[in-house]
């Protein structure tokens, strides 16, 4: 029988292994006879590297090999590519130079690969990691975005360190409609670079099988099949069919772990020069250098309006920093999940984005929980609230007139998506009910009698995601289909194993599919088991990120449980001896409809697998698999706000209340959408109040390379969260669903600083909102008040 | 190489270990308790600890042969058979984890503030989770687990 846990709080079916210790992630793993490998990192931002002796580390006690990009270029390993080719406004692809995964005369940032060192343990690999002479000529370095295009050059194929110059929209169109404004408001901000920080830091082991001439990779991926694929097609050269990608338990990603690192490509490659499997595991200082950074922009936007405040156009300039290397999917976070999401709730009838990527000596920058659509949400609500403080309109009000209706959908912006759903009031007001946005007024004179400046500040988001239609996204230069497949296996006994390539590192994948598919074929939940991560068992997969698990991993299990029904229609109808089309599946049962006579799942897959009595024309078993390619993005949205306390004599900020209105369509489990929300919203509050990766201007050194210098949030930071949900279901999935998964960090941080700047009287301060930064503000206020 | 000797969920453990070897290295490589993680290189995210005589610990802030003669307890020691211990049942029904990384540390440093403290405020459990990092939960459902936990009496 059906549990009908679809829209019930399940709880975790993973819980218990990760409870008892017995989780198993990529370190947990030891292979026969392993060596450790160490990697030799630049101290230097910038360098020419003249020449490197590895004499006495090969001397040291343990070690096995030292390699360097010397050694790994006559095996023809190729650079780490970028899969998403941007084209610029003159019609020119990207600037997308070399990547080596070891370094071949020239480092580019302090962490770049210059060599590593396989020893028989990590602690003799790492002495001798310290015994690698290698001599450097120092170049002059730049960190900083805004100065990138006058900067010393990092790659010779990148004049001017442009990756590209690119637009989308149409500059004459917005101007016109500028030159009709009543107001026009300008705001010039920063979006704050990031370090992702999953709590498991990245790993590998690799082993090679002479006897097949097959490779096995354990990996902390996000997405096993797309990391095959990049280092089969584009890196090694080695066959899909002679490498096995395993992500076992994965600690965390947040799109850090998406990408093909140069760390697990030289231990791909060693192995076989070694012949002994081999194991790297990040200190968390390396994951701090070397995993791919977030954010990290420099944006002059204006807004132009109407004497009634309604929007007429949307004007954005921004420089974002690439690092010092194209990451895999680097180029289109800052273009088509940015500038792309810049109508936001609104019907600004025009917009016209312009971006420039721009190398530097820093860490490579690629999607991180949210990618580019945080950008695009931070700017535009805080471009609304300096507007409505302009126009001295109540921010709920100004957003309010400017909504898209519910009746305009399907609708499309002037940024090239088309919404499908939603109704965007009815979230602000759900949100403005909750936080009793009536009485604001009064808990602020309250707090004022106590020497507290008191502030609320609105975010109303939207985000694309449930990535994405392959035919757009192919169109917009993606090397990849951004589809995802499925397979529900039967056993003769009534179990199913389900394959997804929908990799769950900590999204709950075991528990909210099995729902999905315990509703769908009335097999209780106990007899489902959810499979994903391996190469080996799972076919061809996309894997995870971009909040596309369920709406298109989902999708995939969905489809792939109307080929179970139709065929099990099939043998039903054949032991029943009724017409196919007389057949009705509910609950785990097929009826002969308007009769009693039924067979049960369980009997179906029995008689599919010992098939003495069935169709002639049918093929025994019941395993099938699908493929699901989206029709459209789904459009997660909804309203947060922040009410906070800052003191001014300290600077310290203090989250009061917190209230989120999502509406991701249909939910299938609120316990783990909740916790999904939570989750987001701390990583921005993290972004708004605490994080900051930070480069020195002059030497390039990542200042922030440790728990003690980059502020993690930790629970003494942050509030508890109200959560509440409005819903109208997504129209092109069979779900219903739209992503949850990276809504909470993408509408969190303009609701922090719009609330801080309001309790400051304020237009605009940077992330993070430091108390320093806040405390200076305060006495900057105090002075001019 | 030094030899340490301790009991370690119950059992009497006894292993040659280098000087440098850390107690997180002890249980993991010698011992393969896996469940106690490695988080980060600077005893800050809580990962790792553990209960060394009662007391939670961060294992990466001790040498293994500092751990001689004492009664250690990871995360593999805390249920009794198939039944959880009631904070690791408290963290499952309220969903107080996610990628389970950070989870075996905020588990073991939560038992430990029950210990201390049966009923501690939302503001003291923050508090004391203060050197335990976990990036996905937003600690909203750790806290609320752990309240729950001391309703039941776990401590």
């Amino acid at each position: 029988m059906p549990d009908g846990s679809v829209g019930q709080p399940v709880t975790r079916r993973e819980d218990k292994r990760f409870l008892t210790g017995k989780g198993r992630y990529v370190d947990d793993l030891h292979r026969t006879g392993e060596l450790a490998a160490v990697f030799v990192r630049s101290p230097h931002a910038h360098a020419n590297v003249t020449s490197i002796n590895i004499d006495a580390a090969m001397a040291s006690p343990g070690v096995i090999a030292v390699f360097t990009g010397a050694d790994m270029e006559p095996d023809g390993i190729g650079s780490l590519p970028c899969g998403w080719v941007v084209t610029d406004r003159h019609g020119e692809p990207h600037k997308n130079p070399a990547h080596f995964p070891l370094v071949r005369g020239k480092v580019n940032y302090v962490g770049d690969h210059v060599a590593v060192v396989l020893a028989e343990t990590p602690e003799q690999a790492r002495d001798g990691a310290d015994l690698v002479e290698v001599d450097y000529e120092e170049l002059p370095a730049n960190v900083e975005p805004a100065k990138a295009m006058t900067a010393p050059l990092l790659h010779e194929d990148a004049p001017d360190n442009l990756c590209y110059d690119w637009v989308l929209g149409d500059e004459a169109v917005v101007e016109e409609a500028f030159s009709k404004a009543h107001h026009i408001t300008k705001l010039d901000l920063v979006n704050n670079r990031l370090i992702p920080n999953a709590m498991e830091p990245r790993a590998a082991v690799a082993e090679y099988d002479s006897g097949t001439d097959s490779y096995t990779l354990w990996s902390t991926s996000q997405n096993p099949h797309v990391l095959r694929l990049i280092l089969s097609a584009f890196v090694t050269g080695i066959p899909e069919s002679k490498l096995r990608v395993i992500a076992p338990d994965v600690g965390g990603g947040f799109g850090s772990k998406i990408y093909c690192y140069a760390e697990e490509t030289v231990c791909l490659w060693a192995t076989k020069k070694v012949g002994r499997p081999v194991r790297w595991t990040a200190e968390r200082s390396e994951s701090f250098l070397a995993d791919a950074h977030g954010r990290d922009h420099v944006t002059h936007a204006e807004l132009a309006m109407n004497e009634q405040g309604e929007f007429l156009g949307l004007k954005v300039d921004t420089t974002a920093n690439m690092g010092a290397y194209l990451s895999n999917f680097a180029s289109c976070i800052p273009t088509y999940l940015y500038a792309t999401l810049l109508a936001g709730q609104y019907r600004t009838p025009v917009i016209v984005c312009n971006v420039k990527a721009v190398f530097t000596n820093t860490a490579p920058v690629d999607a991180y929980r949210g990618a580019g659509r945080p950008e695009a949400t931070y700017l535009l609500e805080r471009i609304v609230e300096v507007a409505a403080r302009e126009l001295n309109m109540d921010p709920a009000e100004l957003r309010k007139r400017n909504f898209i209706q519910p009746d305009q959908f399907p609708y499309e912006t002037p940024v090239a998506l088309t919404y499908d759903i939603g109704d965007y009031e009815a979230s602000l007001n759900a949100a403005m009910e909750m936080i009793d946005y009536a009485g604001f007024p009064a808990r602020k004179a309250e707090s004022e009698k106590n020497g507290k400046l008191r502030g609320i500040g609105f975010s109303a988001y939207i985000e694309a995601c449930g990535i994405a239609p392959s035919s757009v996204v192919g169109s917009l230069g993606a090397g990849v289909g951004l589809w995802e497949s499925a397979q529900v296996r039967f056993n003769a006994t009534g179990t199913i194993s389900v394959l997804t390539g929908s990799h769950a590192h900590g999204q709950g994948h075991e528990t909210t599919f099995a729902q999905v598919v315990s509703d769908t074929l009335g097999v209780p939940m106990e007899n489902i088991e959810i499979v994903h991560g391996d190469t080996g068992q799972i076919p061809m997969a996309m894997g995870t990120y971009g909040s596309r698990s369920l709406a298109v991993g989902g999708s995939a299990i969905m489809r792939a449980c109307g080929k179970i029904i139709e065929k099990g229609k099939k043998i039903a109808a054949h032991l029943l001896e009724a017409s196919v089309d007389d057949i009705e599946f509910k609950d785990g049962n097929f009826t002969v409809t308007g009769t009693d006579k039924s067979k049960s799942m369980a009997e179906i897959a029995f008689t599919a697998y010992v098939p003495h009595n069935y169709p002639a024309d049918l093929e025994p078993g019941l395993d099938e698999t699908a493929f699901y390619d989206p029709l459209n993005f789904t459009y997660p949205a909804g309203t947060h706000i922040a009410e906070v306390e800052v003191d001014p004599e300290t600077g310290v900020t203090t989250i009061v209340d917190w209230v989120a209105v999502d509406d991701f369509g249909k939910i299938i489990n609120p316990l783990i959408v909740e916790g999904q929300v939570h989750g987001g919203i701390a990583q921005g509050v993290g972004q708004a109040l605490l994080e900051h990766g930070v480069y020195d201007p002059e030497s390039g050194q990542l200042l922030t390379g440790s728990y003690m210098d980059y502020c993690m949030p930790r629970a003494d930071d942050l509030p508890s969260f109200r959560v509440g949900m409005t819903e109208t279901a997504c129209t092109h999935n069979p779900l219903g669903v739209k992503g949850c998964g990276e809504a909470g960090a993408i509408a969190s941080p303009p609701a922090i600083i719009n609330a801080i700047t309001d309790a400051l009287g304020i237009m605009h301060m940077e992330m993070p909102a430091t108390p320093e930064k806040v405390w200076r503000l305060a006495q900057d206020a105090k002075k001019s008040a | 190489m030094p030899s340490v000797s301790m009991t370690v969920n119950g059992r009497t453990v006894s292993k040659e270990v280098e000087g440098r070897t850390l107690l997180t290295q002890f249980l993991r490589e010698k011992l393969n308790l896996t469940g106690t993680h490695v988080g980060c290189d600077t005893s800050q995210c809580g990962a790792c600890v553990v209960h060394v005589n009662g007391q939670s610990v961060k294992a990466c802030t001790m040498l293994a042969v500092q751990a001689e003669g004492a009664e250690v307890t990871t995360i593999e020691g805390l249920a009794k058979g198939d039944a959880l211990h009631p904070m690791q049942e408290a963290f499952r029904e309220h969903h107080g984890l996610q990628c389970g990384f950070c989870t075996p540390g905020m588990v073991m440093s939560a038992v430990d503030l029950l210990q201390k403290n049966a009923n501690p405020s939302e503001t003291e459990i923050r508090e004391w989770l203060e050197g335990n990092i976990c990036r996905c939960t937003g600690y909203h459902n750790i806290v609320n687990a752990i309240q729950h936990a001391a309703k039941a009496g776990a401590a």
